[in-house]
C-alpha cells in the first residue's frame, strides 16, 4: 500500500475521493447541490452551528456513547481485548442520528420546509422522522415494500412521528429502489424540499458531510480508549452497508497506526449471486450521484442486492469507502446471513445485548478472528444498533434454516 | 456569428433546414428494444417518415433516477426482453441503412457507458450512425465524455433546467454543442407541464447565453401544446406519450400488439401536424 501523509484530506474540491465521488446528478439538481455544499462549508466553521449540534448531540442523543468492554465475549474468544462502542444506546436506537440531527439544522438554516430521506431498515427513518418531530417539519420517507414487510416496527415508529411513508414497489423495493424514488422526488420539489440522505453516499457533498456528522462516533471513543487502556486501540471493526457508522468511526483514526476492517453482507454466499458486498463481488460504476464499487452486470445495469439485514441491503457502498479500498488503508471482508444470524445470537446471550443485525455482521467477523488475536490487541467494534426492530427478521430466518 | 460546426453535422443541417422552412422540429424519444426489439425497430425505421425531424433512442437503464413511471417501466420491458448497449447500436446501424438524414441521439444514464468504455463507446456509436448524446447524470462538473464526444465530430448536448440561474447558465452552454436542451418543468419525465409563458421567459433568459437550437422537453403530449411551444422553440421533445401510447397497446404478457408500431406512428403524425400546420 503507498503510504500518504494524510488519508483525511479528501474529497477535492470536486467532491471525487482518487476515482471515486463525484457530482453524477441532472441539471435541475446540481445547483441546489452546490448550495447544500455551500451551507455545509458555511455551518462547519460556524461556532453558533457547531454548539447548537453538540447540545442536541449531548442532552437529546444521550451523548457521548458508553465504550464497553465486552468482557464475556472477549473472555469465550480467548483473544483480543473487544470493547464495544454503544451506538445502540442512542435515542432512536442507532448512529443515525447524529447525521440527522446535522443535517436537519442545514435544511433549516437553508429556509427548506420539507425533508424527504430513504431507508432501508427502517433506522435512518425513524432518526428522520424524529428530527422532523422535533423541529416540527414536514417529512416523507422513501421505502421499499420489502423492507416495509420485514421491518414492521419501524414502520409504525415512523407513522408515530408524524411521518408520512411512501412504500416503493419498483426493483425489489430495497433500499436502492427508496433512493431512486426520493431523487424522482427531490427533482420534482427541488426549491422547498431537503434530500436527507442516511449514508456516506449520494453526490457530493453527502459522503463528506455525512461522514463529519458521524465522526463524533471515532472521536468520542479515542478520548475514551485513552481513558480505559491508555492508547490507541489495535483494531477497528464495523459493518457497511453504504458505510456511515463505519467512517463515523474510521475517519478519526485514518492516520493512526490501526488496523480497519469493515465487514459487508455477502448474504447467502457470494458465489450463490445472492449478497451485498459491492467491494468483494463489484466493479466500480456510477450510481446515485456518486462513481464506487457497484453490483451490476457486463451491460452497466445495476444488479439487485440481498441480504437479511435490510440495512446492509445496497448494491453500492459509499464513494470515500471505495477509495480506502483502493488503495488498501482498510480492510474489507464479508460475512454471511448464516454467520450474523449465529453471532446476533451470541451476542444476546453472552453479553445481554441485542444487536442489530447490520452491528452482527461486524460482531460475526470479530468472532472470526479475535481468538487469533494477541491478548493485548484491543479491538473496537462499532455496535450500529439495536436489535428490537429485527425479532421476526431473525425467527422467520431461525424457522426457515431449522 | 461564425458558422463553423461544432459537433454534428447532420444536427447543424437539420436544424437549418427547420429554419428555411419556418417550423419548429419534432423530437421524438422511444426506448431501444421497448418492448423487444423487433418492434421497437419497426417503429424507429419509420419514426421519420411519420414526422420526427430528429430521434432521441433511449439507452435502458435499471436505475433510470430522472424519468417518471412511463419511461421506467418502458426502460424494464426492454432489459427484460434482452436489450443491451450493443444492441442499441445495432439499431442505429440497421436505420441508417434507410435514413442518412435523421439525426440520432442516444439518451440516457452514464453507468452502461462507463462499463462499456466511454472511448470504445463513442467510437462504435459514432460508426453505428449516431449524432449526439444526452446523458442525465452527467452535468458540465462531471466531463469525462465531452473530449471524446467533441474528438469523434459529434454533439454532447447538455441539460438546463429552471433551477439553472443566470450564473450558472454560462458553465453549462459553454461546451454545448447541437443544440441545448431545455427541460421545462422541475421534475421527472412524464409528469407535470408547464405554462407556455413559462417557457418562453425561460427561452427568452436562456438566449442571453447562448446562440444554439433550443429544444424544449418534458410534460409536452398533445399536438396543441407541441405547436404553443413550437411558436417559441427550433425544436420540441415528446416522449413519455409515446411510451404510453405504445404501453397501450401490449398484451398482458408484454408482448406487443399488431396494433402497437402504428398506434406510435398515428401518434407522432398527430403531433408532428401541430407543428407543421
Amino acid at each position: 500500500m503507498s503510504k500518504l501523509n494524510t488519508y483525511k484530506d479528501g474529497p477535492g474540491e470536486d467532491g471525487h475521493f482518487g476515482l471515486f465521488g463525484g457530482r453524477y446528478v441532472a441539471e435541475t439538481l446540481m445547483p441546489l447541490i452546490l448550495e447544500v455544499e455551500q451551507a455545509y462549508n458555511d455551518a462547519k466553521d460556524n461556532d453558533a452551528f457547531q454548539t447548537e449540534l453538540r447540545g442536541y448531540l449531548k442532552n437529546y442523543v444521550g451523548r457521548p456513547s458508553p465504550l464497553y468492554f465486552a468482557e464475556r465475549l472477549s473472555n469465550k474468544l480467548d483473544g483480543a481485548k473487544i470493547y464495544f462502542k454503544r451506538e445502540d444506546l442512542n435515542h432512536t436506537g442507532a448512529h443515525k442520528v447524529n447525521n440527522c440531527l446535522g443535517q436537519i439544522l442545514l435544511a433549516r438554516q437553508m429556509g427548506k420546509n420539507r425533508v424527504i430521506a430513504e431507508t432501508g431498515a427502517g433506522m435512518h427513518g425513524v432518526a428522520t422522522a424524529t428530527v422532523c418531530a422535533l423541529f416540527d417539519i414536514p417529512c416523507t420517507i422513501y421505502m421499499g415494500t420489502t423492507d416495509i414487510d420485514r421491518q414492521a416496527p419501524n414502520v409504525s415508529r415512523m407513522e408515530m412521528l408524524g411521518a408520512e411513508i411512501i412504500p416503493v414497489t419498483s426493483g425489489t423495493g430495497t433500499l436502492k429502489d427508496a433512493m431512486n424514488d426520493a431523487l424522482r422526488d427531490w427533482v420534482a420539489n427541488v426549491e422547498t424540499t431537503y434530500y436527507l440522505i442516511g449514508t456516506v453516499a449520494g453526490p457530493h457533498p453527502y459522503p463528506a458531510m455525512v461522514r463529519d456528522f458521524q465522526s463524533v462516533i471515532g472521536e468520542e471513543t479515542r478520548a475514551q480508549i485513552m481513558e480505559h487502556e491508555g492508547r490507541l486501540p489495535d483494531s477497528l471493526i464495523a459493518c457497511i452497508g453504504g458505510g456511515s457508522n463505519a467512517m463515523g468511526l474510521f475517519y478519526p483514526f485514518l492516520d493512526d497506526e490501526v488496523r480497519i476492517i469493515a465487514v459487508e453482507a455477502s448474504g447467502e454466499g457470494i458465489e450463490t449471486g445472492k449478497h451485498a458486498a459491492s467491494l468483494n463481488a463489484g466493479a466500480p460504476g456510477v450510481l446515485h450521484g456518486n462513481r464506487t464499487f457497484l453490483l451490476q452486470n457486463d451491460d452497466g445495469q445495476i444488479i439487485d442486492a440481498h441480504s437479511v439485514s435490510a440495512g446492509l441491503d445496497y448494491p453500492g457502498i459509499g464513494p470515500e469507502h471505495a477509495w480506502l479500498h483502493d488503495i488498501g488503508r482498510a480492510e474489507y471482508v464479508s460475512i454471511t446471513d448464516a454467520e450474523a444470524i449465529a453471532a446476533f445470537q451470541t451476542c444476546t446471550r453472552l453479553e445481554g445485548i441485542i444487536p442489530a443485525l447490520e452491528s452482527a455482521h461486524a460482531i460475526a467477523h470479530t468472532i472470526k478472528i479475535a481468538g487469533d488475536l494477541p491478548k493485548d490487541h484491543i479491538m473496537i467494534l462499532n455496535l450500529s444498533g439495536r436489535g428490537d426492530k429485527d425479532m421476526d427478521s431473525v425467527a422467520a430466518y431461525l424457522e426457515a434454516n431449522k | 456569428m461564425t458558422e463553423k460546426i461544432i459537433g454534428s453535422k447532420r444536427i447543424a443541417k437539420r436544424f437549418a433546414n427547420l429554419k428555411a422552412e419556418g417550423r419548429a422540429g419534432l423530437v421524438t424519444f422511444i426506448t431501444a428494444g421497448d418492448p423487444n426489439l423487433e418492434t421497437s425497430s419497426a417503429i424507429l425505421n419509420q419514426l421519420p417518415e411519420a414526422g420526427a425531424d430528429i430521434i432521441e433512442l433511449g439507452m435502458p437503464f435499471s436505475d433510470p433516477m430522472a424519468d417518471g413511471p412511463a419511461i421506467q417501466a418502458s426502460s424494464q420491458r426492454a432489459l427484460d426482453n434482452g436489450a443491451s448497449m450493443i444492441k442499441t447500436l445495432d439499431m442505429v446501424r440497421e436505420f441508417r441503412h434507410s435514413d442518412s438524414d435523421t439525426p440520432i441521439i442516444l439518451m440516457g444514464y452514464f453507468n452502461p457507458i462507463y462499463i462499456y468504455g466511454v472511448e470504445r463507446f463513442v467510437a462504435d456509436a459514432a460508426a453505428a450512425g449516431v449524432d449526439g448524446f444526452i446523458i442525465v447524470d452527467l452535468p458540465p462538473e462531471e466531463a469525462e465524455m465531452r473530449a471524446p464526444v467533441e474528438q469523434a465530430g459529434l454533439s454532447f448536448i447538455y441539460l438546463t433546467a429552471p433551477t439553472t440561474d443566470d450564473q450558472r447558465l454560462p458553465t453549462v452552454v459553454e461546451h454545448a454543442s447541437g443544440f441545448v436542451y431545455y427541460v421545462s418543468v422541475t421534475g421527472i419525465t412524464g409528469t407535470k407541464s408547464a405554462s407556455t409563458q413559462d417557457i418562453e421567459n425561460a427561452l427568452e433568459r436562456l438566449r442571453r447565453h447562448t446562440d444554439l437550437p433550443i429544444a424544449v422537453g418534458f410534460g409536452i403530449k398533445t399536438p396543441e401544446q407541441a405547436a404553443a411551444i413550437g411558436q417559441h422553440a427550433e425544436a420540441v421533445v415528446v416522449g413519455s406519450a409515446f411510451v404510453n401510447k405504445l404501453a397501450e397497446n401490449l398484451n398482458p404478457d408484454g408482448s406487443a400488439q399488431d396494433s402497437c408500431v402504428e398506434a406510435v406512428l398515428e401518434l407522432v403524425r398527430d403531433i408532428s401536424g401541430g407543428l407543421t400546420a
